[in-house]
């Protein structure tokens, strides 16, 4: 197959993640979402890296994997931590401390 | 010594006292504040005399020295210097304006011993005197400016001088907010000036005037005489002549030192020195001559009317002022330069011995300023009414004393020039006649007829005191709480200082004439002439028919004043009264002063009220408060609440605006390729 | 061969990633992603890229979903609910806005990336890739990676492990207790509105807009009227 169809499929999974976060209201969820993305990007990372025949993009792609695994782990640190204080994190929206 | 250093000396010599008896009056010893002010006064008139021997000393051609401090701002286009001129005219009116000051200050020492504002009032007066000093020697427009200036706030400050009278600081205002409408004229009329010469300095504006560069050589130049009229207004408002004359009766708040040396003898003067100073470019617009003329013409006769009918003593000397001066204006706007300045040093004579007379009166009567209530002080105070007969005499113009002399003079140059200045001249006679009736009215009150009782007090030899100090003008009980005026009312029979000042005053008035006797003695126009080489209108030589019949003339209308004025209040006293009760809205007119101040009131203060009432009621809080300020703020929260609205809070909201911006920015760069 | 295995491997992958949307339950999502991640993985296996699919399975669905299913377990949340029971009008209401907008706007996304990727014919974008050669050092063999990582990438790979090691210190901290604990068992509704209490300013009381400044406001206008308009001329 040509690289066009793994670039597609990026794409498509890049745009599922990003209408997920914005759709979804459980936390946890958005945050699955948000990996959703990375791995698009990742997939087209790849995708390229094979079209040059260099490993820049593996190069790359292994470290959006390291930060996502550091962003899950913080993002689902806070989540534990709001759980703690018996705060209700059952939507987003209520989280909304910034407004106005 | 030359003569610019004497004149730099007697410029500094007041600045001293001032600063000495300001700051260091604590330091004084009882009241040396005015004995240390007299003394500056004094050696400055010294100073002058030095100058002037020194000046003489000089060939006439080489009598206009100039002398430079500092440059101020000298640079392309302006010259603005420090610097003093140093001729006939200046040093003229130096001699008249120390002399007489240094005499009104040994009498102040008298007239203001227990007032506490002692120390303040010779501080003030001898910034007066610098000022005018300042004013008189200043040789470019732009020190000429400052001198005026310092001179209205000088008056200011002297008229008001016993505050906590509201009547006196109303009228220190009336004074300074028209003197800084002359104000505004003079700076207007220099700007005019300087447009065409490109010089401050008075010698090189003549100069280029008189040759023709600067305004071409026709006469009236139509920016020549708009300069020449606003330098007048300055000059109509400084010298009190109609229309901006209603600030100089109720200037007679000020302690009567203070009328004697600002409002007779010096300030009001300042006018007639500038028309005088300014010859040239005046010569080059007659049409600022005429009106100059005319305005001079009818302010001596409209204020010799008014006197007629005053009662506070003080206000009648104050109008007879306006009316002398109106000859003075008069004279130098026809070109009787010599005659103006002979007329002006005159006045300064016998009108401050008037106004001490009516001080010393004033005194005796424990601050009460009423004709109505004055009477048969004759044997009480001899040296008082002895020095009212000359000032008298001296100002109705009775041969041979000096006024005699000078304002015939004046009349004589007026009807010489002929044409409509007949008209002048006329009037000129009419006020001959006017100025004796009302000198001699105030004579007669105070002096003849039945004793009052203070006179009959004085007589006892012990002079009155008032229970309760009033307000001269209201009756209203006065404040004097913080000292002034001081319970000591001061009588030049008792004063030796007084007396000294007054008598020196009286020799002025009695033996000036001699200076310029017509046809025998021409002192002063010998003097003057270096200043007035160059004008076309300074000449002596006059008609003799037209010589002797005025001087005929004045001395017949002088004696028929005093007689008419003898007649009514001495000999049959109801006359007054029945002619006043048959010419009822005559006598309110002149009562009203020509309804000038209802006029003024009318047009100028009611409209300003009334702006300002709509500025505070409606202006202030609907445009500015609601429109602007709130408009602005009302804008800026709209804005902030429609941009506050994009804040709301949700995270999604976010996330979803970070995803529109990706596609806005792919969609950007998809057009781009 | 390969296509087929494309497909089905596309269709596996875009399938999960359809479930971690869709699935109402958060525990199916991360199943779901579980399954999305493994198709992944035999993608960047068609694209040669045997280190990277390795680390995909291992660290990515191994390591970070199995955290993600420990604390879905732990936290869990209640399905999400399209009956809105218990919420507000005011954000159901924007809850459908959103997913309306949400869904246009990522179609506009989408329609977009593929403009780009189609409407140039790829001309960009070369047909078969690489030539396969293999060898101990050839594209894609975790030593070829390892080489890279550590001469041309040196930088990289010493800011990615630093990066880890600040997220576990991060994560530590957020999750450590703190003491009194007791005071945590308070209301934990109005701990979260009490956040910010009246009074305390905030944004829309100082615009004006708050409960707090409609009082205030009573009393200016009332000061106001009270002034007196001045005293006439003298």
């Amino acid at each position: 197959m040509t690289i066009g169809w793994y670039l597609a499929v990026s794409a498509i999974v890049f745009v599922l993640g990003a209408v997920g976060v914005t759709v979804r209201r459980n936390p946890l969820v958005v945050l699955l979402c948000l990996e959703l993305m990375l791995n698009g990007a990742n997939l087209a990372l790849i995708a390229f890296s094979r079209m040059w025949g260099n490993g820049d993009g593996q190069i790359l792609a292994l470290v959006v994997m390291t930060v996502a695994a550091c962003e899950v782990c913080i993002g689902l640190g806070m989540i534990v931590a709001i759980h703690r204080r018996r705060l209700p994190v059952d939507d987003v929206d209520e989280l909304r401390e910034l407004q106005g | 010594m030359t003569a610019t250093t004497s004149a730099w000396i007697a410029l500094a010599l007041p600045l001293a006292g001032t600063v000495t008896v300001a700051f260091g009056y604590r330091k004084l010893p009882g009241r040396s504040a005015g004995w240390i002010a007299t003394a500056a006064i004094a050696l400055s008139f010294c100073a002058v005399i030095g100058a002037l021997i020194a000046l003489q000393g000089k060939a006439p051609e080489h009598r206009q020295l100039t002398s430079s401090l500092w440059n101020y701002a000298v640079t392309a286009g302006i010259d603005a210097r420090v610097s003093i001129l140093v001729d006939p005219l200046s040093v003229f009116m130096l001699l008249v304006i120390t002399g007489v000051s240094s005499l009104i200050h040994l009498y102040s020492i008298s007239y203001m011993d227990e007032d506490r504002g002692n120390a303040r009032f010779f501080a003030y007066l001898n910034f007066f005197v610098f000022s005018m000093v300042l004013l008189v020697l200043a040789s470019n427009f732009l020190l000429l400016i400052v001198g005026w200036a310092f001179v209205g706030a000088a008056s200011y400050l002297l008229i008001s001088f016993w505050y906590r009278r509201t009547t006196a600081t109303r009228a220190g205002l009336k004074a300074f907010v028209i003197n800084v409408v002359g104000d505004v004229g003079l700076v207007l009329g220099t700007y005019f000036i300087f447009k065409h010469t490109h010089t401050l300095e008075f010698l090189q504006s003549f100069h280029r005037t008189t040759s023709g560069a600067a305004f071409g050589s026709q006469p009236n130049n139509g920016d020549l005489v708009a300069g020449c009229v606003l330098l007048l207004v300055g000059a109509f408002a400084k010298s009190a002549q109609i229309p901006l004359q209603t600030w100089l009766p109720d200037a007679m708040e000020g302690p009567t030192p203070v009328s004697a040396l600002i409002h007779a003898a010096t300030m009001v003067t300042a006018g007639v020195y500038l028309i005088a100073r300014m010859h040239p470019l005046f010569e080059h617009a007659p049409a600022a001559q005429d009106v100059g003329a005319v305005i001079g013409a009818s302010t001596l006769f409209v204020a010799g009317t008014i006197a007629l009918v005053q009662l506070d003593i003080k206000r009648v000397i104050a109008y007879s002022t306006m009316s002398q001066i109106g000859y003075m204006i008069m004279g130098v706007s026809v070109g009787a330069y010599a005659a103006g300045l002979f007329h002006l040093m005159t006045h300064a004579f016998f009108k401050a011995l008037l106004f001490m007379g009516a001080g010393s009166l004033i005194g005796a009567m424990a601050g009460e300023q009423s004709l109505a209530k004055m009477g048969g002080f004759r044997k009480a105070m001899p040296f008082t009414y002895g020095c009212f007969i000359v000032g008298g005499l001296a100002l109705s113009g009775v041969p041979p004393f000096s006024g005699f002399f000078s304002k015939d003079e004046i009349l004589l140059v007026t009807g010489e020039r002929g044409g409509w200045h007949w008209a002048l001249y006329a009037i000129g006679y009419v006020g001959a006649l006017l100025t004796p009736i009302y000198t001699f009215r105030m004579i007669f009150r105070a002096f003849h007829g039945e004793p009052v009782q203070q006179a009959r007090e004085l007589e006892e030899g012990h002079p009155h005191h008032a229970e309760v100090p009033r307000n001269p003008e209201t009756g209203e009980e006065e404040d004097t709480d913080v000292g002034f005026p001081g319970p000591h009312h001061a009588i030049a029979e008792r004063e030796r200082p007084m007396r000294v000042a007054m008598s020196l005053l009286a020799l002025g008035a009695v033996g000036a004439g001699l200076l310029q006797i017509p046809k025998a003695d021409f002192v002063i126009d010998d003097f003057l002439r270096p200043t007035f080489s160059d004008s076309s209108l300074y000449s002596t030589h006059t008609r003799n028919w037209l010589l002797v019949t005025g001087l005929v003339v004045g001395a017949v209308l002088a004696l028929a004043g005093i007689a008419i004025a003898y007649r009514i209040w001495v000999l049959r006293p109801g006359i007054a009264a029945a002619l006043q009760a048959r010419a009822r809205p005559l006598y309110e007119l002149l009562a009203n002063a020509w309804y000038f101040d209802a006029a003024i009131d009318a047009l100028i203060v009611r409209p300003a009220a009334a702006a300002g009432r709509f500025a505070r009621d409606v202006f202030d809080p609907r445009v500015i408060e609601e429109t602007l300020v709130g408009g602005t703020t009302a804008i800026v929260r709209a804005g902030s609440a429609a941009v506050r609205a994009a804040q709301s809070g949700f995270v999604r909201y976010y996330a979803a605006l970070l995803v529109l911006g990706v596609t806005g920015v792919g969609f950007y760069f998809l057009l781009q390729s | 061969m390969s296509a087929v295995l494309f497909f089905l491997a596309a269709l596996g992958v875009i399938a999960g990633a359809l479930g971690v949307v869709l699935l109402r339950d958060a525990f199916y999502s991360v199943l779901a992603l579980v399954f999305h991640l493994v198709c992944l993985a035999v993608l960047f296996l068609l694209l040669r890229s045997e280190f990277v699919a390795a680390v995909q399975v291992v660290v990515y669905a191994g390591a970070v979903m199995v955290l993600y299913v420990f604390v879905v377990a732990y936290v869990g949340g209640e399905p999400d609910r399209f009956d809105l029971g218990r919420l507000s009008d005011r954000s159901a209401g924007q809850s459908a806005r959103m997913r309306i907008g949400a869904t246009v706007l990522g179609a506009a996304l989408l329609v977009e990336l593929m403009i780009a990727l189609l409407g140039t014919g790829l001309e960009g974008v070369r047909h078969q890739g690489a030539p396969y050669s293999p060898g101990p050092e050839t594209f894609g063999t975790p030593a070829y990676v390892g080489k890279l990582l550590l001469t041309r990438f040196l930088l990289v790979f010493e800011v990615a492990s630093f990066l880890l090691l600040i997220a576990a210190v991060g994560a530590v901290v957020l999750a450590r207790r703190r003491r009194g604990l007791e005071q945590d068992l308070q209301e934990p509704q109005a701990q979260l509105h009490r956040a910010t209490p009246r009074d305390a300013g905030s944004m829309a009381e100082g615009v004006g807009g708050g409960p707090a400044t409609q009082q205030a406001a009573g009393v200016l206008s009332a000061a106001v009227a009270s002034q007196p308009t001045g005293s006439s001329l003298p």
